[in-house]
């Protein structure tokens, strides 16, 4: 049984923004990176899956440069088994269907029973990369999925699909899949000191993706939201601010 | 056709108001819009499609009621392969993501998601999007794309209103396996708790309140103010709160005369669960939290000292 696990090295915005000279992204040099967070949760869910049958791998696949394996690392601390890389210049900045199409053979080549990745990334917040996934990989999938019952010998699973409004629909997947994990689905463990230093010595594979094909979008430029129109500011100490909160709050419950 | 086709969204015999919305961003971009009904008995739900706006529908008959991803996404295929629409608009939902992104990469489209603009330059499609926690916004282009499936931001378009005349026609395809398949329905926020849609005044707390043992002191201060406490996800999937008090998009869309929100710092989904309430007032440590450009009224400050001076104000 092995399961792979997609999962994304993410950048968080600081206090201070500046872009490259293109204006086509953030400059790197003001994004605080670390593991995408709904990635922790479907790699904690990969662990589970194989704590509960008693056997298996967990294996953990990225597209990203050096900087990524910190994400990989992370992985390796809590408990996955292998992890891979997968990376060339082409892929910076890349699109999610451009990074699905790097990911295809590094999870193809290990034939898993189940792929696994997150719902969506926090810098990108595209909710793609998985889809897109098991498309190319020729596999059922199941998007933003918040319970996992898994049958090995029967090669199927039942899982929650999490809709809008707090309604779940009961889906029945065939396996070999691919599941969208959201937050929640379970509790992420820390990784113990040991466990982290360990990881640290862990070898990762390092491959070169085949084709990507002809990127789906460009990124023409970014830039900071006009402000002005949002809300009006209250100013002071706390002692007064609570004092309008308590004003307005007030008023408008009149209305 | 070389116009706009939009995918019709129905959930239990009810066609979502994300579909109408659909509409309205298609016919900003000059239609022809042609909008696709998937469904067991697509007739049955035309009417409520047919608004003003829609030039015509098409009624995609299917063995399956309810969604699943391998039916939408063969029929969609044939939709886009046959009828040629150069724009394929589809909700933000979960729905899509579900063979959305998949189309695409099989098909070669053009493709972006939880876009929440969007217009013609020189006839070439640009779009606008979020990225880094929807602090920045980006202009996406996609250039030798003749057919682009994008995924529409719920609530960024008004719903298209008014009754339509659109033409009405079927369009048949043939589905093969459907290896996802939906077995059943269950509400799991349904409980006995309190109903957050239905009161008037929500103090609403998020991530930014640190731990669980502060959930207790804003449920006092919730108590005293006369308000209900309702959260923000982050707080549900640490398992402080239930679901039933969770408002967003997966969770509950809330209209209350007030929504007091502490530490929340305003992801999209949020923010479109609070966009009708009457006023919103934000307090967070973040200036730059997205919350501000919904809030009516906004203070950066910290967090315990204003709720203890709120204490003593009720």
């Amino acid at each position: 049984m092995r399961i792979v696990v997609a999962v994304k090295q993410v950048g968080a915005l600081g206090d201070e923004v500046e872009f490259t000279d293109d204006e086509r992204d953030v400059a790197p040099e003001y994004l605080e990176f670390a593991l995408n967070e709904w990635d922790s949760y479907a790699t904690e869910e990969a662990l589970r899956i194989r704590e509960r049958l008693g056997e298996g791998e967990v294996v953990v696949v990225t597209a990203g440069d050096e900087e990524a394996e910190q994400a990989l690392r992370r992985c390796l601390a809590m408990g996955a088994d292998r992890a891979t890389r997968v990376w060339s210049d082409a892929l910076a900045g890349a699109d999610p269907i451009t990074v699905a199409r790097a990911l295809a053979a590094p999870v193809r080549v290990e034939e898993p029973d189940l792929v696994l990745a997150g719902v969506q990334s926090s810098d990108s917040i595209q909710s793609a990369t998985g889809t897109a996934l098991a498309e190319l990989l020729e596999l059922p999938r199941v998007a933003v999925v918040t319970k996992v019952d898994y049958d090995h010998a029967a090669r199927r699973a039942t899982v929650h699909r999490e809709l809008e409004g707090g309604l779940v629909d009961v889906v029945e997947v065939a396996t070999p899949a691919l599941l969208t994990i959201q937050t929640g689905i379970n509790e992420p463990r820390y990784a113990t000191l040991r466990a982290i230093k360990q990881a640290e010595q862990k070898e990762i594979q390092v491959v070169d993706p085949d084709d990507l094909g002809e990127p789906p979008d460009r990124v023409r430029r970014m830039f900071v939201p006009p402000r002005g129109e949002g809300a009006e500011m209250l100013d002071g100490s706390p002692a007064e601010i609570a004092q309008r909160i308590a004003e307005i709050v007030r008023e408008s419950l009149k209305a | 056709m070389n116009g706009v086709l939009v995918v019709a969204e129905h959930l239990r015999g009810r066609v979502r108001d994300v579909t109408r919305e659909l509409v309205s961003a298609g016919r900003d971009l000059g239609g022809p819009v042609e909008v696709a009904v998937i469904a067991k008995d697509p007739s049955s739900l035309a009417d409520a499609v047919n608004v003003e706006g829609v030039d015509s529908i098409l009624n995609v008959a299917v063995e399956q009621e309810e969604f699943e991803n391998d039916v939408y996404q063969q029929a969609v295929e044939a939709l886009v392969r046959e009828r040629r629409p150069d724009v394929i608009l589809l909700g933000f939902t979960v729905n899509s993501m579900g063979y959305g992104p998949a189309l695409a990469a099989k098909l070669g489209l053009g493709f972006a998601s939880d876009v929440f603009s969007l217009r013609r330059e020189d006839g070439a499609l640009v779009v606008e999007r979020a990225f880094y926690g929807a602090k920045i916004n980006a202009e996406i282009e996609f250039p030798g794309k003749s057919q682009v499936l994008l995924l529409l931001r719920p609530t960024a378009w008004p719903p298209a209103e008014g009754q339509g005349s659109a033409s009405v026609s079927d369009f048949s395809v043939s589905i093969g396996e459907s290896r996802a398949r939906h077995v059943e329905f269950v509400e799991v926020a349904a409980s006995t708790d309190v109903d957050i849609t239905q009161v008037d005044f929500l103090l609403s707390v998020g991530r930014g309140i640190g731990d669980a043992d502060a959930i207790r002191q804003f449920e006092g201060l919730a108590a005293k103010m006369g308000a209900t406490l309702s959260v923000s996800r982050p707080i549900v999937d640490a398992g402080w709160m239930p679901a039933s008090r969770q408002v967003g998009q997966s969770g509950k869309t809330v209209k209350p005369k007030v929504y007091l929100a502490f530490g929340i710092s305003g992801a999209v989904q949020h923010l479109a669960g609070i966009k009708a309430s009457g006023t919103i007032i934000a307090v967070n440590t973040d200036p730059d939290a997205s919350i501000f450009t919904v809030a009516h009224y906004g203070a950066v400050v910290d967090l315990f000292d204003v709720a203890e001076e709120l204490e003593k104000l009720f």
